[in-house]
């Protein structure tokens, strides 16, 4: 924290300040608990590898809602949607006119959540209101947090297309807190995705929280991707709660954005719930790119696995923070977790911390990490087989993250996000030549 | 096998360094503050030179580190330690320092036998040289004469601040510099003796250098300093062990080990740490807070650590490697038990500057008890470093529901030519092992030593002969009574 008054965390405390009886107590009570700890700073060792200082130097308010986007990024904005059921915000705010609901199975809640709250609060009580006492970002969100995405699915409902949460930063100089909530019943299945892009020129901060609560034997598999424009700041952090028998299926692909960091924390509550965690970070220019993680195995017989892949080119560091951590009463807990990074130029940096926190005795933990630079022979085989040398790194990379994207369930996002990561690889290849 | 049954039945279940030895001492008053380290300095003849140091030293720590309290990022929980509550300075009464071993006080060298370091027939036997520290100062230092004919400086540090005050201008802080972190900090402002070595070019020491340390007098802490210069094309290989005496208030123990290796030269450094681990309920034993690092100067230079950690209630070490040569090597091998309330937060840095630097990290933590055991490890690639490689291996090992094994290794890679591989395992002693053994007609204890010494035998046999067989006994004794 800088302490002038015109930084990122004074500008929110002002503005808190000025909302004065607007506010209910959980969220001022959540203001106080971010106004004590401040933007985190990189002597907490959770943020150890990701410094705040030009978030904090870019003095980004809470959006107050007068810029609403032109009709030059609906038109951008519009040519990004897919098809089937979604939500669709912009700057904070949900856009019901973009949004699609049809098609849906009986009995499946798919709202914003300031509808919700004004509308069925008991949809969204007592769902939103846990709280961590040590992290700032949260606490930021939980006091300014007013809308976000509401997913609720009945026993036993299967959804057979993704549901997607896209979120479109247009104004610059702003900061958007949104707040996303999924809850799945008993035995039910669903893909959800998570979609974050702006403005080209947006300079702007998103500070997005993900609750998710698998019921029993309920499998949810969350996608995310993090697109935001080259000046944007994300920060991110998704909360799934594992009930027994539960699975969850994490993917997370970061493509954009000055500075993101992603934070996942998976809770395996009851016997038998497992999670795999996959993620891929495609990052160039000055590009910083933060994944951490937590998988805590609180009870016995869960399973987890965890695979990041980071491609780092130009000047960007990739950082990957994970950690598992093994309750003394989560006996056969079985969990492995590898981290590999791909420095493509001289400037890029990776750092990894993969950590084992581990109180149980029956266990089979593992993990791995590497860092390293592509494959020379591998490179040779290609060229002494006639493939120029810029095609032959680009599908050597397109090899390394491919590995991961193939594991992606559903076809639809699989194939779109294969797109993205070929349009990537073209254009880092351009570059190169242009060079 | 059966050599580990033994050891056990003859150390009845009890630690046995935890013996007081009743001698005179001479003390500075109780207290820390700018006189205590005065009172130090002008014990010990110093220069004045090497006051300031020490004062610089101390009021960085008083002013800068003390206010922000300790580090607390290490996984060890312990109360706030009181450092106006202990004694600084404590020493055996002795008129004159001693010429040869024949002064020495005989009651000292009676504790030094009951450690197993008979100083005289190490001397004619096994021709291992010691250098024995008794609470905070240097008592005697055998093989003096054999070692000078070959030019190799090996002595107390005060004698070599007396001797020798040039080399220890250049390199005292160095390697680890005063204000390098709080109890290294804490160590320059008031450290009292320790070890000195200076192997000249091209010089292969004969024999292993040993330094054995002891904490006798209460409520003392222990800061000795070491300082190992090997020159250009040089080679030694230095002991080093601990005990101290049983005592229900917790003891500090805060070392400083620096190491400097020129062009081509080696450095073997061995520990055994066997001080005092506290009670079965976790009462007493030492805050062992140590910093040790070596650098590689020179090009192809090598740097080794290997350390067995059985004792102490807390340790909180890092032996650690700057590879700054090109072609230089960094190895770090470790055993580190924790057993009953034990906790160890302990690794290594490997930091790589030179070109084609290369470290091995290979560390084996125990668990057992309600011991917690964790593995922290830096492993830096600077952006100079071209074609650097590190290979780290981390294996746990928990014995019991109640203990804790973790692993945080930190990595940091800024050169693409590098090549870093981290693994880990934690795993238990198989319930099909543990019966394929007793089916031969071991008993469990057996069995749990046997497997448990084959966990260890990749660090074991990087140890010194005479080392090797003793933490072989340190671990069968420290895990003692945790197997069911």
């Amino acid at each position: 924290m800088t302490g002038a008054d015109t930084d990122t965390a004074a500008l929110h405390l002002a503005r808190f300040a000025a909302l004065g009886g607007e506010a209910g107590g959980a969220r001022a009570r959540a203001m106080r608990r971010f106004e004590a700890l401040g933007l985190p700073s990189q002597r907490i060792e959770a943020w150890h590898y990701t410094g705040l200082n030009a978030l904090s130097k870019a003095a980004l308010a809470p959006f107050d809602g007068t810029k609403t986007a032109s009709s030059a990024d609906d038109s951008m904005l519009g040519a990004r949607l897919g098809a089937g059921p979604r939500l669709v915000f912009a700057d904070g705010r949900l856009r019901a006119e973009l949004s699609d609901l049809s098609g849906l199975p009986a009995g499946v809640r798919l709202l914003g959540l300031a509808d919700a709250r004004a509308r069925e609060p008991s949809l969204v009580e007592n769902r939103l209101d846990a709280e961590d006492e040590a992290r700032a970002m949260r606490a930021l969100n939980a006091a300014f947090a007013a809308d976000g995405a509401v997913l609720v699915l009945p026993a036993g409902v299967r959804l057979d297309r993704p549901v997607q949460f896209i979120h479109f930063a247009a104004a610059s100089g702003a900061a958007f807190h949104l707040r996303h909530l999924v809850v799945a019943g008993e035995g039910s299945a669903a893909t959800v995705v998570e979609t974050y892009f702006g403005a080209p020129r947006s300079a702007s901060w998103t500070n997005a929280v993900t609750e998710l609560e698998l019921g029993r034997g309920a499998t949810l598999r969350h996608v995310k991707w993090q697109d935001e424009a080259a000046l944007a700041f994300h920060t991110a952090s998704t909360h799934a709660r594992l009930a027994g028998g539960a699975r969850f299926e994490s993917f997370v692909l970061h493509s954009g954005a000055r500075l993101a960091r992603n934070e996942i924390d998976a809770t395996l509550a009851d016997p038998g719930a497992s999670c795999r965690l996959l993620g891929v970070t495609l990052a160039r220019e000055k590009q910083h790119i933060d994944n951490t993680t937590v998988i805590d195995h609180a009870a016995p017989g869960c399973t987890s696995k965890e695979h990041y892949r980071g491609v780092l080119d130009g000047e960007a560091r990739g950082v990957f923070q994970g950690r598992i951590v093994v309750r003394p009463q989560a006996q056969k807990t079985a969990a492995h977790q590898l981290i590999e990074h791909l420095l493509l130029s001289e400037r890029a940096e990776a750092s990894a911390k993969p950590e084992l926190e581990i109180h149980a005795d029956d266990v089979k933990c593992g993990h791995g990490a590497t860092a390293g630079a592509l494959d020379e022979q591998a490179l040779f085989y290609l060229r002494a087989r006639g493939i120029g040398l810029e095609r032959a790194r680009a599908m050597l990379v397109e090899g390394f993250v491919a590995a991961l994207v193939d594991e992606v369930e559903d076809e639809g996002v699989r194939a779109r996000l294969s797109s993205v990561v070929a349009d990537w690889l073209a254009q880092a290849a351009d570059e190169r030549l242009a060079v | 096998m059966s050599t580990s049954v033994e050891t056990v039945q003859e150390l009845t279940k009890t630690y046995k360094h935890g013996f007081v030895t009743d001698i005179e001492s001479e003390r500075a008053p109780k207290g820390l503050d700018e006189d205590t380290v005065r009172f130090i300095s002008k014990k010990k003849d110093e220069p004045a030179w090497l006051l300031e140091w020490r004062l610089k030293a101390f009021r960085h720590w008083r002013d800068r580190m003390l206010p922000e309290a300790e580090p607390s990022w290490a996984r060890v929980r312990f109360p706030a330690i009181d450092f106006q509550n202990a004694y600084y300075y404590s020493a055996p009464k002795q008129k004159n320092a001693p010429n040869s071993l024949d002064e020495v006080d005989p009651e000292l060298l009676k504790t030094y036998a009951k450690l197993g370091i008979p100083l005289r027939e190490q001397e004619r036997l096994q021709g291992i040289a010691v250098d024995a520290v008794f609470d905070s100062v240097s008592v005697a230092t055998t093989y003096k004469g054999k070692l000078k004919e070959m030019g190799i400086i090996f002595c107390s540090f005060s004698e070599a601040v007396r001797e020798h005050p040039e080399l220890i201008r250049t390199y005292l802080g160095s390697v680890v510099p005063a204000a390098d972190n709080f109890y290294a900090a804490l160590n320059s402002a008031v450290f009292s003796d320790g070890s000195f070595v200076f192997v000249p070019k091209g010089v292969r020491c004969p024999m292993e250098l040993s330094t054995y340390f002891r904490i006798n007098a209460a409520e003392t802490g222990q800061f000795e300093r070491t300082l190992i210069i090997a020159d250009k094309g040089s080679h030694v290989s230095y002991l080093e062990g601990c005990t101290a005496p049983m005592r229900d208030e917790n003891q500090l123990h805060a070392a400083v080990v620096e190491l400097v290796a020129l062009d081509d030269a080696q450095i073997k450094y061995s520990t055994v740490q066997n001080w005092y681990p506290g009670d079965a309920q976790g009462k007493g034993g030492i805050y062992n807070f140590v910093t040790k690092r070596g650098a590689c100067r020179g090009v192809n230079s090598k740097i080794s650590w290997t350390q067995v950690e059985t004792g102490s209630a807390i340790t909180w070490k890092y032996p650690s490697c700057i590879l700054q040569g090109d072609n230089s090597v960094g190895e770090f091998y470790s055993v580190a038990v924790t057993n009953n309330y034990q906790q160890a937060d302990t690794g290594t840095k490997m930091i790589h500057i030179g070109k084609n630097t290369r470290s091995t990290i290979v560390s084996k933590g125990i668990s057992a008890g309600h011991g917690q055991n964790t593995y922290r490890g830096l492993v830096r690639v600077s952006p100079k470093a071209e074609g650097a490689r590190n290979h780290t291996q981390c294996d746990s090992l928990l014995i019991g529901d109640l203990c804790g094994a973790h692993t945080v290794p930190y990595i940091e890679v800024k050169n693409r030519t590098a090549k870093v591989e981290h693994e880990a395992t934690t795993s238990k002693i198989g319930e099909d092992q543990l019966f394929y053994c007793r089916q031969r007609g071991l008993s469990a204890e057996d069995a749990v030593s046997m497997i448990v010494n084959g966990f260890c035998k990749e660090v074991f046999k990087e140890l010194p002969m005479e080392f090797a067989v003793e933490a072989r006994k340190l671990l069968s004794v420290s895990l003692e009574g945790s197997v069911g």
